[in-house]
C-alpha cells in the first residue's frame, strides 16, 4: 500500500531485531538498501502475514526495551502496514514501552495476593531505592513499575526482571526481598545475562506433592519437565496412542461422556466445542486448536505451575484435542509475564518434534498436528477467546462480538476450539480410564478433578488437586489452615472476576452448583484468604483499579463503567460520598447492571461481581 | 488477478480503486504495469517497471511465453478468434531476453506475470492514458487486447478488458458520437444506409465523409482549411502537445466561440464566450459510466444568471441559424437518440430510474441491458463474428534519447487535480503542492540539486523551469510532470505532438528532455 511514514528512521539494533524475526529484506521497498535499477524496474511484495506483527514488536522490545517510531516505520516497510495500526498494536500492550524506556525494567507485584505478603513493603523499599514507580535508577540503565498479578501468588511477594538486549534475560523473583531484587539488579546493569532457576521450585508450588491420590498434578515435581523420554516413562503419550486408536468420534463421546467442563472460568462443556468442529469435517476448511495459556485473573497461577512442571502433559492433551477435532495447527498462547512456563513449552515442544509427538504423521499415524507458541504481551484481556484471535492474528486484542462463535468463525475466521491448559490435562485421565469412569468423580453437575490456587493469608500456598465435591473448609485445612492473624476474615473466591464470600460461608462445597448456590463462583480456582487485619477497602481497591487499567476501551459501557466505578470506590474510601453513601451504592449496582447487560465480552460483564459480593457481606462504608 | 496497465487508478481513478482494494482485500493479485512505482503500484503484488513506451514488447513476450508453456486458452481461440497463426508468428520474435532489454523489466518477471495472468480463474486487464498517450496507441491497446483473447480473460464474470474512463461521461461522449466518424450508438458516419436514415429522422443532408479529430483539425489550420472553431468544454490552449505552436495555430484563426464554464485560456482568446451550465447539477439528462451503465442526471440547483444549458445553446443556435428545432426537452431529445440508435432503444427514462441505470447494448423495453460485452464469444454456436488477434510490432517512442535529451519525461495526473486544472485549480487542496518536476534521487545527485532547487528544463521543442522534487518511485533517467498547472510550469511546452494516425492521440507520455542546473543567483 502506499505508506505514509514519518521522518524517523529505524537503528542498526532495531532492524537487526526486526529481521531476526521477519529475515533480511529483498529490496529497498522493504525498507532494504535501494539499488537504482533493480529497484528501479521491479517491486514484488513479500510481506509476511500480519499474524507476525506481536512476534515482530516483542523481538524489539525485548532487544532495545522499548518501540520508537523508526521502528515502528521500519516494521511499516517490512510487513506493508499502515504505521498508525503498527502504533495500535504496539500501544495495547503493558509490556511495550513506546516511550523511550531503560533496557533493566523490574516489575513488582503490587496486586491483592501479594498485598498481605508485604508488596506493599517491597514496592516502598523501591520507591526508596529509584523514587516513585517510573524512575530510573543513578545509571540510567535501570527502572522499576508496579505490577498487576505475576501469577506467582504461591510464593508471593513477586517481581520479574527483565533485561532487553542481544540476549534477553528474564528472571523471576518469589518470594522477592529487597536484597534478591538488588543483587539481580546488579547482575542485569552489569551486562550479565539472567539465568533460570532451578525446577525444584515445582514441588514447594504443589504442596499436595508425592501423594498418591493426585492425578493431574501427580508428575510435577516427579518428571523431569525437559524430557519427553521422562514424560514417557511416567505414563505419558499413553492416551494419545490410545486416542489415535480409537479415532475423533469416540475421542468426542468420551469427553462429552465425562461431563467436563471448561476450568478457564467460563465453564462451557468441553465436548459440545469439540463437537462443534467434528460435525464440519469435510466442509474444507481448516481448523485450529487454541491452548489458552493467558493465565492473567489475579490469584490464579495453576496454569503456570502446571506448564512448568509437566509441559509434555498439555501437549499431549492439545494433540488429543488435534486428533479429535481434525486440526493440523495448534497455537498455545501463553502469558508474556510467564518466562519460566515459556521455556519450558518452547522446550517441550521442539522435543516432542523430535520424537515424533508432533509433527508429520504422529506417532506413524495418519494424523498430522504442529503446535506454535504465541507471547502475550501484558493484557488481562486476551484471555478472552475471541480478543485471544485477534492477538494472535497482529490485531489490538480487543473481544468481537459473539455469535458468531469461535467454532464457526475463530482463528483467521475459521472453526477454532479454545481450551484452557487445565483442562486439556485432563483429557488424557478421560481417554485412558474413560468418560463414564471419568463423570463418576467429583459431584452430580461438576465432574472429575479441580485444581485450586490458594494464595493470601494461607499456611501453605500453592496448586491443590482435590475431586469436586470438597468444601472450602476442607481445601482450607488441606493446605494447613490460616496463617497471619489466624482470623479469617474472608475468602476471594474465582479472582478478580469472581466473589468474595465469608468465613460463614466455608461449608460450600466447591463446584460449579455449590457455589453459584451462595452467588459465587469457582472462576479460574483462585482461594485467596485474608486474615482480619487486611483492610478490604484496599483489597477492592486495587480490584477496581485493575478493571479499569485492564479494560480494552473498546466498548463504551465497560470503557466508562469500570472508570466510574474505581472512581465512586474512592469516593467511598475516602468518605466523600457524591450525596449520600446509599446513593453512591444505588449508583454502583446500575453501573454494575449496565456492564452486566451491555459489555461485549466477561471482563465488563463481571467487572463488579468481586466489588458487590464483598458490600453484601460487609457494610464496609457505613 | 488484476492487472493494471498503464494507469495510476489510485489517484486518477479513486473511487474506482477504492472497489479494486475490495477485490485485493478479498485476496485477488493486483499486477501494475507503470513506469512509475505510484501510488498504485505500492499495492501491487508484483510491480513491473518497464521504460516508457515499451508496452508492446512487454505484452508480446507475456503471449509469447503463455503461448510456449502451454497455457494459452486453445478452445476459446479455436471457437471464438481468428488470426491466431499470425499472431503467433509474431509474437514468436519477443523472447523474454528481448523484452528484458526492451523493457528493463527482468525475464523472469515478465515471465511470472505472463502465467499468473493466463492461469487466474478471472483475469481483469485495466488500462488508461498509460496506454493511449502514445503515437501508436491504437496497436498498444490492441496488443493488451490479443493477451485477453489469448487466454479467454474476456465476456466472463470477473474476466475482461476495461479501459478506465477519465470522467463520468466519457464513455457518454462518445455514445452521443462525439467522434468525427461515427453517429450516435457508434454507427458509422460512412456507411450509406446509417447516412439515409438519420437524414431522413433530421430531415437534411449530411456529409458523406468522416470528419477531423482534434489533431487533425490543427493540421487543417495550419494548412488554412479550418479557419473558424466551436469550443465546447475544451481547453486545447493548456492541453494541446507542443503548446507553442498549438497557441500560435488558435491565435491564427478568423473566429472562435467557447462554451465552458469557467473563462479558460482558451475562451480568453475567443471572439465570443458562451457560459455554459454545469451538467452534473445544472441540466437534465444522461451520462454513460466505464462500465457502459447509462444514467439519468437531474438538476439539482437553477442556472445561474446569464448561464444556459448546452442543448439549450445549441437549440438557440439552430433557432439563429433559421432551423427551428422547437422546444429544447432532455427527454424528447433522448427518446430521438433511442429511436436512431438501436443500442439505446430500451432505455426510456422511466427504465433508467427504476433499474438505477442500463448498461448498453438494451434494444428493446424488455431487455435487461448486458453487464458484460462481449459474453457472446462464449455462446455455441458463435454469434456473431469472430474475434481478431491483430499481430504488433514494437516501436520506440518518436522523441528519442540522445546525448542532448538524455532524460526520458512521462506526464501524468495527482489525485488532487484534473487534467489543465480548469475544474479543480481555483479549489485548495490539503494534498496539492506546487508543481515540480519529479526526479529519481540518483538524478538528484548526478546533477548536484537539492530538493525544491529550481532547474531549466529543454526539450527539443521548448523549455520550462521548474522545482525539483525527489521520487523513490523512479529510476535514474526518468522524469515525471503533470499538466495540471500550465501558469506554474507549462509541461506541454515541452511534450510532443507525435499523433497516433488511428485515434488522433499525441504521445504525451515521452518526451526527451535534459535537466540543467540554473546558475544561484
Amino acid at each position: 500500500m502506499d505508506l505514509h511514514l514519518t521522518s524517523d528512521s529505524a537503528t542498526d539494533a532495531e532492524k537487526s531485531a526486526v529481521n531476526g524475526e521477519l529475515g533480511k529484506p529483498v529490496s529497498a521497498w522493504e525498507g532494504g538498501q535501494r539499488a537504482a535499477q533493480g529497484d528501479g524496474h521491479v517491486a514484488i511484495r513479500g510481506s509476511p502475514p500480519r499474524d507476525s506483527l506481536l512476534p515482530v514488536l516483542h523481538a524489539v522490545n525485548s532487544r532495545i526495551g522499548w518501540i520508537s517510531r523508526g521502528a515502528m516505520n521500519y516494521i511499516a516497510l517490512r510487513m506493508n502496514l499502515p504505521p498508525a495500526e503498527i502504533f495500535g498494536v504496539a500501544s495495547f500492550y503493558a509490556m511495550f514501552s513506546l516511550e523511550p524506556r531503560p533496557p533493566v525494567v523490574l516489575h513488582v507485584c503490587d496486586d491483592i495476593a501479594c498485598m498481605p505478603r508485604g508488596a506493599q513493603a517491597l514496592c516502598s523499599a523501591m520507591e526508596k531505592l529509584f523514587g516513585p514507580a517510573g524512575s530510573q535508577d543513578s545509571s540510567g540503565r535501570a527502572t522499576w513499575l508496579r505490577s498487576p498479578c505475576l501469577g506467582l501468588c504461591e510464593r508471593a511477594p513477586a517481581a520479574l526482571l527483565s533485561a532487553a538486549g542481544e540476549v534477553h534475560g528474564e528472571r523471576v523473583l518469589a518470594p522477592a526481598t529487597s536484597e534478591s531484587i538488588q543483587s539481580s539488579l546488579n547482575e542485569a546493569a552489569n551486562g550479565h545475562s539472567l539465568g533460570m532457576p532451578d525446577t525444584s521450585q515445582s514441588r514447594t508450588s504443589v504442596p499436595q506433592s508425592g501423594s498418591p491420590q493426585l492425578r493431574l498434578l501427580r508428575r510435577i515435581g516427579h518428571v523431569d519437565p525437559s524430557s519427553a523420554d521422562d514424560y514417557t516413562k511416567l505414563g505419558g503419550y499413553q492416551a494419545l496412542r490410545k486416542a489415535i486408536d480409537i479415532g475423533p468420534e469416540t475421542i468426542v463421546r468420551e469427553v462429552i461422556e465425562s461431563k467436563l467442563l471448561g476450568r478457564g472460568g467460563a465453564a462451557f462443556p468441553t465436548g459440545k466445542k469439540w463437537e462443534a468442529l467434528l460435525q464440519q469435517r469435510g466442509v474444507g476448511r481448516t481448523h485450529y486448536v487454541i491452548c489458552n495459556a493467558d493465565e492473567s485473573e489475579p490469584g490464579t497461577f495453576k496454569d503456570r505451575v502446571v506448564m512448568e512442571g509437566d509441559p509434555f502433559a498439555v501437549l499431549e492433551g492439545m494433540t488429543i484435542a488435534a486428533v479429535a477435532v481434525g486440526a493440523q495447527k495448534g497455537y498455545i498462547y501463553i502469558r508474556g509475564e510467564y518466562p519460566q512456563a515459556t521455556l519450558r513449552i518452547e522446550n517441550a515442544i521442539k522435543f516432542a518434534r523430535a520424537k515424533g509427538f508432533l509433527g508429520a504423521a504422529i506417532l506413524g499415524s495418519k494424523y498430522n498436528f504442529d503446535i506454535e507458541l504465541r507471547r502475550g504481551a501484558g493484557a488481562y484481556i486476551c484471555g478472552e477467546e475471541t480478543a485471544l484471535f485477534n492477538s494472535i492474528e497482529g490485531y489490538r486484542g480487543e473481544p468481537r462480538n459473539k455469535p458468531p462463535f469461535p467454532t464457526q468463525a475463530g482463528l483467521f475466521r475459521l472453526p477454532t476450539v479454545v481450551n484452557n491448559v487445565e483442562t486439556l490435562i485432563n483429557i488424557p485421565e478421560i481417554i485412558l480410564n474413560g468418560g463414564a469412569a471419568y463423570a463418576r468423580i467429583g459431584s452430580a453437575n461438576s465432574s472429575g478433578y479441580r485444581l485450586f490456587c490458594l494464595s493470601g493469608h494461607v499456611a501453605r500456598p500453592g496448586v491443590y488437586e482435590v475431586a469436586f465435591g470438597a468444601t472450602l473448609r476442607s481445601l482450607i485445612e488441606l493446605a494447613g489452615g490460616v496463617s497471619g492473624t489466624g482470623k479469617l476474615q474472608a475468602i476471594l473466591l474465582g479472582g478478580a472476576a469472581g466473589a468474595f464470600v465469608s468465613p460463614k460461608e466455608l461449608d460450600t462445597p466447591l463446584t460449579f452448583e455449590g457455589t453459584r448456590a451462595i452467588g459465587a463462583t469457582l472462576g479460574s480456582g483462585v482461594v485467596m484468604l485474608f486474615d482480619d487485619s487486611v483492610d478490604i477497602r484496599q483489597v477492592l481497591v486495587r480490584i477496581t483499579e485493575f478493571f479499569r487499567e485492564e479494560t480494552c476501551g473498546q466498548c463504551v459501557p465497560c470503557r466508562v463503567g469500570t472508570l466510574r466505578q474505581a472512581e465512586l470506590l474512592h469516593r467511598l474510601v475516602a468518605r466523600k460520598p457524591l450525596g449520600s453513601v446509599a446513593q453512591e451504592i444505588i449508583l454502583l449496582k446500575e453501573m454494575a447492571q449496565a456492564m452486566r447487560d451491555a459489555s461485549i465480552c466477561g471482563l465488563g460483564q463481571t467487572a463488579s461481581s468481586a466489588l458487590l459480593s464483598a458490600m453484601d457481606r460487609w457494610s464496609l462504608f457505613s | 488477478m488484476i492487472l493494471l496497465w498503464g494507469s495510476n487508478a489510485r489517484e486518477t481513478h479513486p473511487i474506482f480503486f477504492h472497489h479494486l482494494l475490495k477485490g485485493v482485500r478479498r485476496g485477488a493479485k493486483l499486477f501494475v504495469i507503470d513506469p512509475r512505482r505510484t501510488s498504485s503500484a505500492q499495492w501491487a503484488d508484483t510491480w513491473l517497471g518497464l521504460d516508457v513506451g515499451s508496452d508492446i514488447s512487454l505484452a508480446n513476450a507475456m503471449g509469447r511465453e503463455i503461448i510456449a508453456a502451454g497455457l494459452a486458452n486453445t478452445d476459446f481461440i479455436k471457437h471464438s478468434t481468428s488470426h491466431f497463426d499470425e499472431y503467433k508468428a509474431c509474437v514468436e520474435k519477443y523472447t523474454l531476453d528481448r523484452a528484458e532489454r526492451e523493457t528493463g523489466v527482468p525475464g523472469e518477471i515478465i515471465r511470472q506475470t505472463a502465467h499468473t495472468y493466463a492461469k487466474a480463474n478471472r483475469a481483469e486487464l485495466c488500462w488508461t492514458l498509460g496506454i493511449t498517450e502514445h503515437h501508436n496507441a491504437v496497436d498498444n491497446v490492441v496488443a493488451l487486447i490479443n493477451l485477453a483473447l489469448l487466454c479467454g480473460h474476456v465476456g466472463r464474470y470477473g474476466s475482461g478488458i476495461n479501459p478506465l474512463r477519465g470522467q463520468n461521461n466519457v464513455q457518454g461522449g462518445g455514445d452521443m458520437g462525439a467522434i468525427p466518424d461515427r453517429f450516435p450508438g457508434f454507427q458509422h458516419v460512412e456507411n450509406n444506409d446509417i447516412r439515409a436514415k438519420f437524414e431522413k429522422a433530421w430531415g437534411c443532408k449530411i456529409d458523406p465523409q468522416k470528419g477531423w479529430h482534434v489533431s487533425d483539425m490543427f493540421k487543417a489550420m495550419e494548412n488554412g482549411e479550418l479557419t473558424a472553431l466551436y469550443v465546447l468544454g475544451e481547453n486545447p490552449a493548456d492541453s494541446e502537445a507542443d503548446r507553442h505552436h498549438a497557441l500560435k495555430l488558435l491565435i491564427g484563426l478568423k473566429f472562435m466561440v467557447a462554451q465552458d464554464l469557467f473563462y479558460t485560456n482558451t475562451a480568453q482568446l475567443a471572439d465570443v464566450v458562451l457560459p455554459a451550465a454545469a451538467g452534473w447539477c445544472e441540466s437534465e439528462g444522461t451520462v454513460t459510466n466505464s462500465e457502459r451503465r447509462v444514467q439519468r442526471v437531474r438538476k439539482a440547483v437553477p442556472l445561474p444568471e446569464g448561464v444556459r444549458d448546452d442543448t439549450q445553446i445549441l437549440y438557440d443556435l439552430a433557432r439563429l441559424l433559421g432551423q427551428d428545432w422547437g422546444e429544447s426537452d432532455p427527454e424528447t431529445i433522448w427518446n430521438e437518440l433511442r429511436q436512431l440508435s438501436p443500442m439505446h432503444g430500451g432505455m426510456s427514462y422511466e427504465r433508467l430510474e427504476k433499474l438505477g441505470g442500463i448498461q448498453w447494448p438494451c434494444y428493446d423495453e424488455s431487455h435487461p441491458g448486458e453487464i458484460y460485452l462481449h459474453g457472446r464469444l462464449w455462446s455455441d454456436p458463435l454469434i456473431g463474428p469472430r474475434a481478431p488477434f491483430s499481430p504488433v510490432e514494437f516501436e520506440p517512442p518518436v522523441d528519442q534519447l540522445d546525448k542532448d535529451f538524455p532524460i526520458r519525461l512521462t506526464t501524468g495526473r495527482r489525485l488532487d487535480s484534473y487534467n489543465t486544472g480548469v475544474q479543480t485549480g481555483r479549489y485548495s487542496s490539503p494534498l496539492r503542492h506546487k508543481e515540480a518536476i519529479d526526479l529519481s534521487p540518483e538524478d538528484g545527485e548526478r546533477y548536484h540539486l537539492r530538493e525544491g532547487e529550481k532547474v531549466r528544463i529543454s526539450s527539443r521543442r521548448g523549455s520550462v523551469i521548474a522545482p525539483v522534487r525527489f521520487d523513490p518511485g523512479l529510476r535514474p533517467g526518468l522524469a515525471f510532470l503533470t499538466m495540471h498547472f500550465h501558469d506554474q510550469v507549462s509541461t506541454n511546452d515541452l511534450t510532443i505532438d507525435a499523433v497516433d494516425p488511428k485515434s488522433g492521440t499525441a504521445e504525451f507520455k515521452a518526451t526527451a528532455i535534459r535537466i540543467e542546473k540554473l546558475q544561484e543567483a
